[in-house]
């Protein structure tokens, strides 16, 4: 057997795992992993402008291509500047490996150069972490790393590398990695749960299917499946803001998104209904509104891969651990050998459509300023024949987008939900666009957040990525301003975006096309233009500056609670109220 | 607003784990990253090749904090198994007390008699002290180490819970 150097067997073993893309920052203590990848033009490296951008590069590929994205980064700041993107990560179930640097064994520990304690720091953000001390084990904690990475609930998975275990060489063989078997998780679901999931379904008079980013983790099987079961059943279908394009948003059986920003028919529905199958969705807090208050009429199913979602904050009548998958197939055989028939659920439907015509999403029209739902709308015209790939920021653009963007297929909605990361959009699109060089990527921001991972323009530059950025531009930290406005009496402690560049000036200087549109008549022109440009364009949509973010149901309210109007807005709230925002 | 404390139970729960570094970090450190609480812990190698740990945790919480303490110690890579001892049925618990007494005459007397009642076992001795050995449930040490105070008790070393499942079966 050859020797070969730590360095060599990593990048042998990401070779062994399909790794094609890294998306990394070079510095000291992993210069020899860095050269040994000069060595391998099969792996292709997307040099980022700072570390929080390749985690988020690695997540939008990720999470457009269902394969998982590798990070590669230094030490001490490397790797600490990476946490945002892996803490996201985590949150949002995102299949990740992170290979950071560490000082030489030695000096670990000694307050090195560039020492930090990653595995200390990454520990309760990722789903494992491994610090390497032999070359001799690599080969096999990369291998149990992806697995772990990628099988039961995805996430992230960090790998610290000393400087001398890299260059420190050892026998290797690839073929002759042993792996350990310790991580097995849940598959096939409890059939007698199953049975009785179906029983429920079948019977229930006013169903509900409530979906979430578990579905699209399982693979675009699941999204098919999801579809025959709401078809064989009747039930209406809501998603959390991570499952959005599991389930066609052009069906009839399409509520929208349910929860803080939801529709009003999603979440009268969720607060109505008699049997909720919740399938791979969490419970969430920006879900449930006030628990105590969380749909009190209804058995509860929860099918979840991840036992420790079940009964976390809201407790479930019936339970079932298992890949969402294969556990929706599961339901549909049981289904259809049972010769179940959908039940009568017109009285159920003629309810929803009472809730429907209360046009939770309309909004002022404007014909001289943009109104930023308005600019959504006009994108998803525009765009939906090229099936879009769209990633966002945090904030109100996020949630306008997710209102009034409209997601047929999965794996084109991409937004950071559970930690709810500015500046995650513009890295996530060079990610997704790495992974999908045909598609048109779009990330809607905001003028606050795009500021937050700017530099990342660079990165698009360099590698002819023609990333659309769309800007919500209202001068704001809109959510944060709207919060003020109903909770704080308006006072608008520090939100404003003060002393803002002028995008359409930086775009140019970073070799972007930009372009600037303020005027209703005008806006479907310049995002035409925008489409037709084949580089990458930021977007200066100058919007209404102070438009709330409707309906919304405040911090500590129940789902019957909704402001579906900004003249309800109170300015005050109680302090029970402002601590739980 | 104030804030509001929960009503707790007590659980004893057992885990295997692999004998790795930072397993016990990683264990301790989601006790404390999600809130719960450690009453005692203690961890030691049990497998003839050292590659498996038993870790003892003592905790608090209302019954559906304890089932997501459980779910959450699954949740990780290097534990193998956890029971909840308290939920499971009958088991036994113990703790292993070092409780240094010191003084002289009566109380010296009366500290050796009680020992002889509670089973603890002198195992150092000076003119003017003793160190017991003392094994039981945590109240039977409580106990103990209570009336030592009374009679010159100086320091106590307590090692936290072990316990194993009753009967056959392997916890």
């Amino acid at each position: 057997m050859a020797e070969k150097s730590g360095a060599e067997i990593l990048i042998d073993s990401l070779l062994a795992q399909g790794v094609d893309t890294v998306f990394g920052y070079p510095g000291g203590a992993v210069l020899p992993i860095y050269d040994t990848l000069f060595q391998h033009p099969k792996i292709r490296h997307v040099l980022v402008r700072h570390e929080a951008g390749a985690a988020h590069a690695a997540e939008g590929y990720a999470r457009s291509t269902g394969k998982p994205g590798v990070v590669l980064v230094t030490s001490g700041p490397g790797a600490t500047n990476a946490v945002t993107g892996i803490a996201d990560a985590f949150l949002d179930s995102i299949p990740m490996v992170v290979i950071t640097g560490q000082v030489a064994t030695n000096l670990i520990g000694s307050d090195a150069f560039q020492e930090a304690d990653t595995i200390g720091i990454t520990r309760h953000c990722t789903k494992h972490n491994y610090l390497v001390k032999d070359p001799s084990e690599l080969a096999a904690v990369v291998t149990e790393a992806f697995h772990i990475a990628t099988q039961g609930r995805p996430g992230p998975v960090v790998i610290d590398i000393p400087k001398n275990v890299q260059v420190a060489s050892t026998e290797y063989d690839r073929h002759g990695t042993n792996s350990s078997k310790r991580y097995a998780p849940a598959g096939d679901a409890d059939f007698a749960a199953i049975t009785k999931a179906v029983e429920l379904l079948a019977t229930a008079k006013s169903p509900i299917l409530y979906t979430g980013g578990g579905i699209i983790n399982a693979g675009p099987d699941a999204s098919k499946a999801l579809r025959e079961l709401a078809a064989l059943s009747g039930a209406p279908v809501t998603s959390t803001l991570m499952g959005l394009g599991a389930f066609p948003a052009e069906s009839d059986q399409w509520l929208g998104m349910l929860g803080m920003h939801g529709t009003y028919e999603a979440n009268m529905a969720m607060n109505q209904c008699d049997v909720m199958l919740c399938l791979g969705a969490r419970f969430d807090d920006r879900v449930t509104g006030r628990l105590d208050a969380f749909s009190p009429n209804s058995i509860k199913v929860h099918v979840d891969i991840d036992r420790s979602s079940i009964n976390k904050t809201v407790h479930v009548d019936l339970p079932i651990v298992a890949d969402v998958g294969k556990a929706i197939r599961q339901m549909i055989s049981v289904w259809n050998s049972r010769k179940r028939q959908a039940a009568k659920l017109d009285e159920w439907w003629s309810r929803i459509k009472g809730w429907r015509s209360v046009g939770s999403l309309n909004y002022p029209e404007n014909k001289s300023e943009i109104m930023p739902q308005f600019a959504i709308e006009r994108l998803y015209a525009l765009t939906k024949d090229k099936a879009p790939i769209i990633t966002t920021e945090v904030g109100q653009h996020q949630m306008w987008a997710s209102q009034h963007f409209h997601f047929d297929e999965p794996n084109k909605w991409l937004t950071s939900g559970g930690l709810g990361t500015m500046g995650y959009g513009l890295p996530a699109a060079i990610g997704a666009q790495m992974g999908n060089p045909d598609a048109l990527v779009i990330d809607i921001a905001g003028e606050a957040s795009i500021q937050m991972n700017i530099q990342e323009m660079g990165t698009a530059s360099q590698y002819r990525l023609p990333v659309k950025v769309f800007i919500l531009n209202n001068e704001w930290m809109g959510m944060v301003r709207q919060w003020q406005q109903l909770t704080y009496e308006s006072r608008y402690s520090n939100s404003y975006s003060d002393s803002l560049p002028d995008f359409v000036a930086l775009a140019e200087a970073y070799g972007w096309k930009g372009i600037r549109c303020d005027d209703p008549a005008k806006l479907d022109d310049a995002i035409a233009e925008m489409i037709a440009y084949d580089g990458p364009v930021m977007f200066d949509c100058r919007v209404t500056k102070e438009a709330n973010c409707f309906p919304m149901i405040p911090s500590g309210a129940a789902h019957t609670e909704m402001i579906l109007h900004s003249d309800e807005v109170s300015g005050t709230m109680d302090d029970e109220a402002k601590a739980l925002v | 607003m104030h804030i509001k404390q929960e009503i707790a139970e007590r659980h004893v729960l057992t885990l295997t784990v692999d004998n790795e570094a930072g397993t016990l970090a990683r264990i301790a450190g989601m006790f404390t990253s999600r809130g719960y609480n450690i009453d005692s812990l203690t961890v030691a190698d049990i497998t003839e090749d050292h590659s498996v740990s038993r870790i003892t945790i003592v905790t608090k919480g209302p019954p559906e904090v304890i089932d997501q303490i459980i779910a959450q110690c699954e949740r990780l890579i290097p534990v193998h198994k956890v029971t909840d001892l308290t939920d499971a049925g009958p088991h036994v618990e113990r703790e292993l007390a070092l409780v240094k007494v010191s003084g002289a005459g009566d109380k010296r007397v009366e500290a050796m008699r009680l020992a002889d009642i509670y089973r603890a076992r002198v195992i150092d001795a000076t003119v003017s002290s003793f160190i017991f050995e003392i094994t039981g449930g945590p109240d039977k040490i409580d106990t103990f180490v209570q009336l030592m105070r009374e009679l010159g008790l100086v320091e106590v070393g307590r090692t936290g819970i072990v316990g194993l499942m009753r009967g056959a079966e392997a916890s």
